[in-house]
């Protein structure tokens, strides 16, 4: 390569890192020789040098310190100062019970369309007087703006000057108990405030990697300094986007974009049981969201195809895009994997698709097609790792 | 005779059979390996084509073969366990050995120093 082309390279690379986003903990990643990549919009690290498979293991092993700050977290406040309000207006995009959430609790949902397909997934939390939500950073502006427009009397509100840390693994109470000890009290989706090193944080009991753990959102000028705290702590090593990804599939949770999108009906993607009665045929507040009809008629009727686990019978990885095929032929296509990889934890290739509901029984072999070659798989039960949520 | 390719691959000439793998700087860029699939023995290879298939938690990337030959032989032990190409990729994590077409082809690679070079 000549000098002249270095140059421009630089400048090429230097002009698609400039437009990127940075977290509160930009330098941090730098300073921990984190491999960044673009990610909705931020320049954020895909792994540290320990790489994507231990880091992986540490967190299932310990406890993994994630930059989620690109996360878009809202702040909904309804003008009568009320829970209740904020609520109903809430379940007005959402399928899920709100109103019956409890203070300091949390929960999954989604927003839906009109053809009942998902706008976006999120977190929905109980703030006493408002609500809290964490919605995906490539959708959070079209998030706000949904939410923005189609929730009357609201305030709707991104916190775009606090960070999100998520700490994960069977370590993270112990690692957290260090700067905050009244963790030990906290179950699987609470949601409280907490006071951690001078920083006004707000912590609940979840996560997306099916280990106990935590995120904390704290003010963007104290992250760097909540992080370190966090990673002085000989259990806890900071994990890149790479693992946080084989950590979810591993845990059968949706990414939004692959998983699940404007085009999977929530009933397809086997997220029903976010769906909670009262918002069901025969509730008391059934119905009444975008796409209520197309949702009900899948939860009375069956969907037509649904997601599930697929185990890959070879060591060979399966991944997202993958045809999918009744016999090892191309005469029978039924359709796709959506995410798939190798896991760590499961020592072996593991993936997850949609095939039509007559083939999605556990134990029903497919094919996906995968460099010219029909490899088997078996319809699994997810999630491949048993969760330790702590309930 | 040691020669090297752009696309990071080594090759170790001895009486018209190159031994094929990958460089240290090529197996630490793809991190850990948890999948490797080798050509079959007897398949003739050209070069740029696709030659194997190596897979890190992340990614999969092809390995391209370096120039025209028959697979004469395989590495069976890093499909068994392909950390074995991020611990030894330029000693015993070879790939395949290649029977070259035309063994003066060789002559177009690059040696060592302008490999070194090339990732610096």
């Amino acid at each position: 390569m000549s000098s002249a082309e270095s140059a421009r390279n630089l400048e090429a690379f230097l002009d698609d890192h400039s437009a990127l986003k940075q977290t509160p903990l930009h330098a941090l990643h730098l300073s921990l020789a984190g491999k960044m990549v673009p990610f909705a919009g931020y320049d954020m690290p895909v792994q540290y040098p320990a790489g994507v498979l231990k880091e992986h293991l540490h967190t299932r092993a310990a406890a993994g310190l994630f930059d989620v700050s690109h996360m878009g977290q809202v702040r909904i406040t309804a003008a009568s100062g009320t829970y209740e309000d904020a609520a109903v207006a809430l379940e007005a995009l959402v399928p899920v019970d709100i109103l019956g959430l409890k203070p300091c609790r949390q929960r999954y949902g989604f927003f839906t369309a009109d053809n009942g397909g998902i706008l976006d997934d999120l977190m929905i939390a109980n703030r006493g007087d408002h609500l809290f939500v964490v919605v995906n950073a490539s959708c959070k502006k079209a998030d706000l703006a949904h939410m923005q427009a189609n929730m009357p009397g609201c305030s709707v509100t991104l916190f775009d000057d606090r960070a999100l840390l998520a700490l994960q693994g069977p370590r993270a109470e112990a690692v957290l108990a260090e700067l905050w000890p009244d963790v030990t009290t906290m179950k699987f989706m609470d949601v409280r405030d907490a006071t951690i090193l001078d920083a006004e944080c707000i912590v609940s009991r979840s996560g997306y990697s099916g280990e106990d753990g935590f995120e904390i959102s704290v003010p963007a000028d104290k992250a760097e300094a909540l992080a370190k705290a966090l990673l002085d702590h000989p259990d806890c090593q900071p994990i890149g986007l790479g693992a946080r990804d084989s950590l979810r599939l591993e845990a059968g949770l949706c990414l939004y974009g692959n998983d699940i999108d404007a085009t999977t009906s929530p009933i397809e993607a086997s997220l029903e049981w976010a769906i909670q009665k009262v918002r069901r045929s025969g509730g008391e507040r059934a119905g009444g969201y975008p796409g209520a009809a197309r949702v009900e008629e899948d939860l009375q009727s069956g969907p037509v195809r649904r997601r599930v686990g697929l185990k890959p019978e070879g060591k060979a990885p399966v991944r997202a895009h993958a045809a999918l095929f009744a016999e090892d032929s191309p005469e029978s296509p039924i359709g796709e994997v959506t995410s798939g990889t190798f896991g760590p934890t499961a020592e072996g290739p593991v993936a997850m698709g949609y095939v039509p509901a007559s083939l999605s029984a556990p134990g029903t072999r497919v094919f996906a097609e995968v460099r010219g070659k029909y490899l088997p798989l078996t319809v699994t039960a997810l999630p491949f790792i048993t969760p330790t949520y702590k309930r | 005779m040691l020669k090297f390719t752009a696309e990071h691959e080594w090759l170790k000439l001895e009486d018209g059979v190159a031994t094929v793998g990958i460089t240290q700087h090529a197996a630490d860029q793809l991190g850990d390996l948890v999948f490797v699939e080798l050509p079959d023995v007897g398949a003739e290879l050209t070069k740029d084509g696709n030659a194997a298939t190596v897979e890190s938690v992340k990614a999969a990337s092809d390995v391209y073969c370096p120039l025209d030959g028959e697979v004469t032989e395989v590495n069976q032990a890093i499909v068994d366990d392909p950390s074995l190409v991020n611990s030894d990729p330029q000693g015993g994590a070879w790939f395949f050995k290649l029977k070259l077409k035309n063994v003066a082809d060789a002559d177009g690679l690059m040696d060592e120093a302008a490999y070194k070079e090339l990732i610096a």
